[in-house]
């Protein structure tokens, strides 16, 4: 992917935003990451989201966020790939520009959770798994997290508790992010003592249900002008694993995590030991775990281990979700995979302010969709 | 009412019915439209037995709609080699562990409210202890 | 009642569910602390996804591993309940689907309150015995529901049995002969709209059950010519053990031949399955040679009376759960509130 620049960031705040729909969230991140690009006008809209249809009624976002942003009649459709939705959005983005057909476009992930009520969400999300052989035999998706986290421990011989460092890390970030939906640091004892919602998963494992949109301005070489401060997308590639839990081969192994990671570092010529920070899909602290072993972090089983000596901390070897992640920045699951590229943005400018990673030159961020059975991950570079 | 999808799904739910590659062996389910292993696609009809252990487990202490919650669900290894996920029945949660030997039982697994259609298909269940009379 | 050919049971399989409730609670719930204690100390209900067909798939799973007959020669299947899933909407075709024994069926459901699943047997006999089909399966099963605080709420139990008949050439018992005795007779029946039944206390004894059951007895004992002393089992229908025990007194059977039959102490009333679960639990310990005498009740009214005899092939064909490992398993809920939630008798609203 040669010569491919984000020269444009915007966000809403992730929270429940019972006063903004999808037309205004949406057309919110969209000028906002416009303005920051300095441009009037953009060739084509891609939209990452994945409860439209389910939760507000509401499909062919494509049209609809074209129509509120004022970008009529450019070329816009929706990508969706469960709650990777965003980053495939952004993948989607930079392929057209990669491809010579368009200049400069827009990606934009946004979810609007809680236009429903009651149950409507949970069955919403319920479409990302197996229809037929795990959402219809009543399998949540918190229950298909924790039959992963309950094997993990079984076979690495680890308790809940060790988990605390991913849910204590992103915490302390969130504080720090205006943005951001949780605003209060937790100890690893909240943690431990948490209500569990499908055990082994505790309520500070899950990520919460919300409100939010990220967008980012994306150009060719010959669009960039001097007062852009462009950020290379050094590498994007996907990867798909089997629909349901009981087809893979290893259950605790990232299938999706470990190829697409694979595929961009190839592109890239950038390997773990050169990325400055991650920002994983941390919907879940085994979801954490498993990335962090499958994108070369740590060897298999050994990732709560280096979490608990701090490596995936402020300060840490990889710093990981540095403005909160999904844990705390939130989940509105088909925008986050724009946040992790919003924010790696934010971070390789220099602009992260508190939440800064000194030097930060090089950052892989990794969209999840389903239990790993889709990923698309994107590496960065200042 | 989207009974024509569960229509579809009887021998799979009903019998745990999947295939067997002629060419390789290879046994799979659900069904699909190649062996798994080996692309092959002269594809016969599988009865699996039924008898597994959990490989995984967890509880839905809020039951989605249609579903009578709190329940346990697990990832069944079958003693073909096969996984499954799916509730477990007659069981306690305190009681059930990795390891644990269960058997196929076709129950009741969605119930779309009271003047609607049911879905029966296929949980497991802890091996009946089963003593000759004397 | 004899067809025109002999025919007999292939294979049996019997169901009862897990889980118990102790009548005490329910007593504790409605009545006073110093009331005369129930008829029965605890009875069987469902689970939460259990019902008829869940039940019947299991006790027809076990007829049919026991018999070892194949699959396409299946040529029949009727469930006897009153508490069918679907009041439209056949128990039977799911069963057989289960089972795989589609498409070339007769499959139906039959009603005939507590008698449903003899009646079922009844249908099988004829259809095997007259050539129609080679093999047919009866199932009598019940999960039947129960007016909060009445007199049936503590008797109610649920479960039952699956029979498979062939010929007799193949069978581990004989049908003899049977016979059937009914007359309209309202002694407890359900209006179509009305969740719960209505029962007519006294008049559900004397000019109901006993009148059909000790009419049908004799006329099969005359049909055979046989006496009470010749058989080594008896098996009748079970509201509460108290009946069984005066309808065996007046036929001249004693404690030692129907004991084995009666489960109903241990978990209630079956509906339509009560009498095939005692014959069930008097298969599951029948020695080859012994004759079983069999007689069922449902309420508006009739029964239907059998003779067994068992042959040489009963013990190479008893593997599989018996009545006993079903009555054996067994959880105690946590007292009336879960049992009412479990029965649906309090809902979400």
């Amino acid at each position: 992917m040669n010569d491919i620049f984000i020269i444009g960031a915007g966000q809403t705040p992730v929270a429940e935003h019972w006063d903004r729909g999808l037309r205004e969230l949406g057309a919110t991140a969209i000028r906002k990451a416009m303005a920051d690009a300095g441009v009037e006008t953009v060739d084509a809209l891609f939209v990452g989201n994945m409860l439209g249809g389910a939760v507000n009624g509401q499909e062919n976002l494509g049209a609809l966020l074209a129509d509120a942003a004022d970008l009529l009649p450019a070329e816009a459709w929706k990508v969706e790939a469960a709650c990777a939705s965003g980053g495939a959005a952004v993948r989607a983005a930079a392929m057209s520009v990669a491809a010579g057909i368009h200049q400069v476009v827009v990606a934009i992930g946004i979810e609007k959770m809680t236009d429903a009520v009651g149950d409507k969400v949970a069955a919403g999300l319920a479409t990302a798994s197996d229809g037929d052989y795990e959402a219809s035999h009543g399998l949540s998706f918190v229950a298909l997290s924790a039959l992963m986290m309950r094997r993990y421990m079984h076979e690495m011989s680890v308790s809940r508790e060790d988990f605390a460092p991913f849910a204590v890390n992103a915490h302390k970030n969130a504080a720090l992010n205006a943005n951001a939906m949780f605003r209060e640091p937790i100890s690893a004892e909240t943690f431990a003592r948490s209500p569990l919602v499908a055990a082994p998963i505790g309520v500070l494992d899950a990520a919460p249900v919300c409100d939010g949109a990220a967008a980012v301005v994306i150009c060719s070489r010959e669009f960039l002008r001097g007062h852009h401060r462009p950020v290379r997308i050094a590498a994007a590639a996907g990867a798909t694993d089997t629909i349901g839990l009981a087809g893979r081969p290893d259950l605790l192994t990232l299938g999706v995590a470990k190829v697409s990671a694979e595929k961009a570092y190839a592109a890239s010529g950038f390997g773990p030991k050169d990325i400055d920070f991650f920002e994983a899909h941390d919907a879940f602290t085994i979801i954490t775990a498993m990335s962090l072993e499958a994108c070369g972090f740590a060897p298999r089983g050994e990732a709560l281990k280096r979490a608990a000596h701090g490596c995936f901390g402020t300060g840490g070897c990889v710093p990981v979700s540095t403005f909160g992640g999904l844990k705390a920045r939130g989940h509105p699951v088909g925008a986050s995979g724009a946040y992790q590229i919003v924010e790696a943005t934010t971070q390789l400018r220099g602009e992260a302010g508190p939440n800064q990673v000194p030097g930060a030159r090089v950052a892989l961020t990794q969209s999840i969709g389903g239990h790993g059975s889709i990923a698309v991950a994107h590496i960065l570079e200042a | 009412m989207d009974l024509p999808r569960y229509h579809r799904l009887t021998a799979p739910y009903y019998r745990l019915e999947g295939q067997r590659c002629a060419v390789c062996g290879a046994v799979q389910f659900p069904p699909r439209s190649a062996c798994g292993a080996c692309r092959g696609l002269d594809l016969g009809i599988h009865r699996f037995s039924g008898r597994g252990t959990v490989f995984s487990y967890a509880e839905v202490a809020q039951a989605p709609k249609g579903f009578s919650g709190p329940y346990m669900v697990a990832l069944v290894e079958l003693e073909e080699g096969v996984r499954v996920t799916a509730q477990l029945t007659d069981v306690e949660p305190e009681d059930v562990e990795i390891g644990m030997p269960v058997e196929m039982v076709t129950r009741r697994i969605q119930e779309k409210g009271p003047q609607g259609y049911l879905v029966y298909g296929y949980k497991f269940r802890p091996v009946l202890e089963v003593r000759k009379a004397s | 009642m004899r067809p025109n050919r002999e025919v007999g049971i292939a294979g049996y399989g019997a169901y009862v569910p897990r889980l118990r409730v102790r009548t005490a609670d329910i007593s504790n719930a409605w009545r006073s602390r110093s009331a005369a204690a129930p008829a029965v100390a605890e009875k069987s209900v469902p689970g939460p996804d259990e019902d008829v067909v869940t039940m019947a798939i299991e006790a027809a799973r076990t007829a049919l591993d026991r018999a070892g007959t194949d699959l396409d020669d299946i040529g029949a299947v009727w469930v006897g309940t009153e508490s069918k899933p679907y009041a439209v909407k056949p128990s039977a075709t799911i069963v057989a689907e289960a089972l795989g024994i589609t498409p070339h069926v007769v499959a139906a459901d039959m009603e005939f309150a507590c008698k449903a699943g003899s009646e079922a047997m009844q249908a099988a006999v004829a259809f095997v015995g007259s050539g129609m089909v080679e093999a047919a399966l009866a199932i009598g099963m019940d999960t039947a529901q129960s007016k909060p605080g009445d007199a049936l709420e503590y008797t109610a139990g649920c479960g039952g049995a699956a029979y498979l008949f062939c010929d007799a050439s193949k069978a581990i018992a004989v049908v003899e002969a049977s016979i059937s005795h009914v007359t309209d007779t309202p002694d407890f029946f359900r209006r179509e709209a009305a969740h719960y039944p209505e029962h007519g206390s006294r008049f559900t004894g004397e000019p109901s059950y006993f009148r059909h059951t000790l009419a049908a007895s004799r006329k099969l004992l005359a049909e055979v010519g046989f006496e009470a002393k010749d058989f080594a089992h008896a098996v009748f229908h079970q509201p509460v053990p108290k009946f069984v025990e005066k309808a065996a007194a007046e036929l001249g059977f004693s404690r030692e031949q129907y004991k084995t039959g009666l489960v109903a102490p241990r978990m209630g009333n079956a509906y339509a399955g009560s009498s095939l679960l005692g014959l069930a639990a008097v298969l599951d310990v029948a020695k080859p040679g012994q004759r079983i005498f069999f007689c069922s009740y449902g309420s508006g009214a009739g029964s239907d009376a059998f003779c067994f005899r068992v042959t040489e092939r009963i013990d190479e064909r008893r593997r599989g759960a018996t009545v006993l490992n079903y009555l054996d398993r067994r959880r105690v809920v946590d007292g009336y509130g879960q049992y009412l939630r479990l029965r649906g008798k309090i809902r979400r609203a």
